[in-house]
């Protein structure tokens, strides 16, 4: 049945749905509702979940943790300075093979203070052995964290997954949302196996143990391992969840008009909607113009990326963060994906929408317009900047 | 290059020693490279410490494999060990021991030169209770380093950090360990 | 020595550790430089040896004291400064010294 609803609310039914053993979570803008959502789906009985307070979000991560080693099912929410705080013990909970799904309220990072969207919180955990998605609508968060959950407790993976959403334009924006109902949402998600769960008294394990040279190496590689199982995973998940619901959700990236295209733009999250728009306007004109939005940013579908691009001219790259004396994140990921393409489009680097800037149809049709006649690897360029 | 692997006991002073070499060696004009084997410290575990000594810049940053020289500053680690492990067969086994060379070379299997002294008895009957001082002394005088370069070196780095008739009783050790070397070679 | 650690793939997963495994494969024995030597007629099974030992070193059976378990010991001496009777002594851990 089809409702109006916030981005907060859709991750918060899900995560109701989900109905995880254990949920700890500090509050922060523009997170916060998902966790008061949930606070009040734990107060009222809707669900039987521990609900940890705690003090920061070092702690909610840490929680999590120990709660996901004891064998619970487990999740959590925050956002920017939060998710700074948080990503020391995301490492740990990656490092030690913790399948807890985490939606992540995309918001800027101080200084100055900021409480609306970019994306540099998304890229400071890039690394931290979490797999990432990135959301288009209120919908995308709905549906992406039932299969993250399911990605995440997959056998092969047992890994921590980010469901990204951006700040305001996703959390605090009422949107169509279609859920699942509960039943079938439940049935999905399936039940949650613990491995070497710490409360299994009777099979006594050690978790975190010290490893010296001569055996982290290896540990590593073993994580490097499970990630690399992600993508099929996500694929399977995803067909499972498209069978379920009845959306046409196929692949790591969402190609939109590309296939005659000779100028597209690469973008994450919300900004693809509105790029769409752009992508339509300049259709009607006849141009050729097409978008690609990446679902699966870590790990990173190369491959996927380069054949979408595969016949495009003009890439614009879109970044919502700058990773200081260096090109995009966003945009190294996908001048790799080109390394060994034979077409080898011509790249070009955007900046735009930090600390909540504004991003519009407009702007990003005079973006697109512009492809092919600016020249290529000048640096990055920025959209909506004063000068 | 010399490369010299120093085996001991967290809390012998291995690792002081090798940092105090590596002072003596700079004054020789060398360059040098002191590190001990990176780990958590347990007192009492068996630990190893390094040194480069060259006549050129050291940039290799690696651990040691193949020393010239192996010192065992413990001599139960004798065999637990195995100090002469990658030893280099020309090179030289440098023991803590009242044993013979030649119960040295039985237990080891070692075909190179090897040196004996009794640095507990020295370090005992100097006052200072440790070993690691005579080993060094028997270490600089292996590698033929000059007796005044070695006492000021140690007068001024260990100097710092005790009395002077603790100092005194070191340098004397220091010194029964510098000729004990002498001694060996006069044997063989 | 390289040849008998475990390859990436044979690890289990998060690196979590099978219960009791750390004894086995760390002998911390390796570390003592001082051996505590039990004397059987001397010990009169107070058992403060046992209590205080922080290795869970020292081996019983139906609730006497029958020995050491010398591949854990470090070596730290302390059952011998406890014992009431001298029934453990510590000894240098060597192969045997040489009378000079």
């Amino acid at each position: 049945m089809r409702k109006v609803m916030t981005g907060h609310k859709a991750v918060a039914e899900a995560m109701r749905q989900i109905e995880p053993d254990v949920v700890a979570v500090y509050p922060i803008t523009p997170q916060s509702e998902i966790a008061e959502y949930y606070a009040d789906y734990v107060h009222d009985g809707i669900v039987h979940t521990e609900l940890v307070p705690v003090e920061s979000e070092h702690s909610a991560m840490s929680a999590c943790v120990g709660a996901a080693a004891a064998g619970a099912r487990v999740m959590t929410a925050t956002s920017s300075q939060g998710l700074a705080l948080l990503v020391e013990v995301l490492y740990i909970a990656a490092g030690l093979r913790l399948p807890i799904v985490m939606a992540l309220a995309n918001r800027a990072l101080s200084a100055p203070i900021n409480i609306h969207c970019d994306h540099s919180d998304a890229y400071l955990a890039r690394d931290a052995g979490a797999f990432q998605i990135f959301c288009e609508s209120a919908q995308e968060a709905y549906d992406y964290t039932l299969i993250a959950q399911r990605i995440a407790e997959h056998d092969m993976v047992r890994l921590p997954g980010i469901v990204n959403l951006d700040g305001f334009s996703l959390t605090h924006t009422s949107q169509v949302v279609e859920p699942l109902d509960d039943a079938v949402a439940k049935k999905f998600v399936g039940a949650f196996k613990a491995v070497h769960p710490l409360l299994d008294v009777k099979k006594p394990v050690t978790w975190g143990p010290f490893a010296m040279p001569d055996y982290y190496f290896e540990l590593k590689r073993a994580q490097a391992a499970a990630m690399e199982e992600v993508p099929a995973a996500f694929l399977s998940v995803q067909k499972a969840f498209a069978k379920t619901s009845g959306r046409a959700y196929a692949g790591f990236v969402e190609k939109y008009r590309l296939d005659d295209a000779d100028r597209a733009l690469v973008v994450l999250g919300s900004t693809a909607g509105t790029a769409k728009v752009a992508v339509d306007a300049l259709r009607e004109k006849g141009e050729k113009v097409g978008l690609l939005k990446v679902w699966l940013y870590r790990p990173f579908p190369y491959c996927e990326v380069a054949s979408a691009l595969e016949k495009v001219k003009h890439v614009g790259v879109l970044d919502r963060a700058i990773s200081f004396g260096a090109m995009g994140a966003l945009y190294s990921d996908v001048a790799t994906s080109l390394r060994r393409s034979q077409s080898r489009p011509a790249l070009h680097n955007y900046i735009y929408g930090l600390g909540g800037r504004d991003i519009t149809v407009e702007q990003l049709a005079e973006v697109l317009e512009g492809l092919g006649k600016v020249r290529p690897d000048e640096g990055l360029r920025y959209i909506g900047l004063r000068e | 290059m010399k490369e010299i692997r120093w085996h001991g006991r967290g809390g012998q002073g291995a690792k002081t020693v090798s940092q105090v070499l590596a002072q003596i060696n700079l004054r020789e004009g060398k360059f040098v490279q002191a590190f001990p084997e990176f780990g958590p410290e347990r007192s009492g575990a068996p630990v190893r410490a390094y040194n480069r000594i060259a006549e050129e810049e050291i940039r290799v940053h690696s651990a040691v494999y193949s020393p010239d020289i192996a010192v065992v500053v413990d001599e139960s680690l004798l065999t637990a060990e195995r100090p002469v492990e990658g030893l280099h067969p020309d090179g030289t086994l440098i023991v803590n021991t009242s044993c013979s060379v030649d119960e040295i070379r039985r237990r080891t299997g070692f075909g190179g030169k090897i040196v004996v002294l009794d640095a507990d008895r020295i370090g005992r009957e100097a006052g200072t209770g440790f070993a690691n001082i005579p080993m060094l002394g028997a270490v600089a005088s292996v590698l033929g380093t000059a007796w005044n370069l070695v006492e000021e070196e140690v007068r001024r780095t260990m100097g710092e950090r005790m009395p002077k008739d603790m100092l005194d009783k070191n340098v004397n050790a220091l010194r029964a360990g510098y000729n004990a070397v002498k001694e060996v070679r006069g044997g063989r | 020595m390289a040849a008998s650690l475990k390859g990436w793939r044979e690890l289990p997963i998060g690196g979590v550790v099978p219960g009791g495994s750390a004894r086995d494969l760390n002998k911390t024995g390796s570390w003592r430089a001082e051996r505590p030597m039990w004397n059987d007629e001397k010990c009169i099974q107070c058992l403060l040896c046992w209590f205080h030992c922080p290795d869970s070193s020292i081996v019983t059976h139906d609730q006497k004291v029958t020995g050491v378990d010398y591949d854990h010991c470090k070596g730290c001496g302390l059952c011998a400064a406890v014992c009431p009777k001298d029934a453990i002594g510590m000894v240098p851990e060597r192969e045997g010294t040489c009378a000079k």
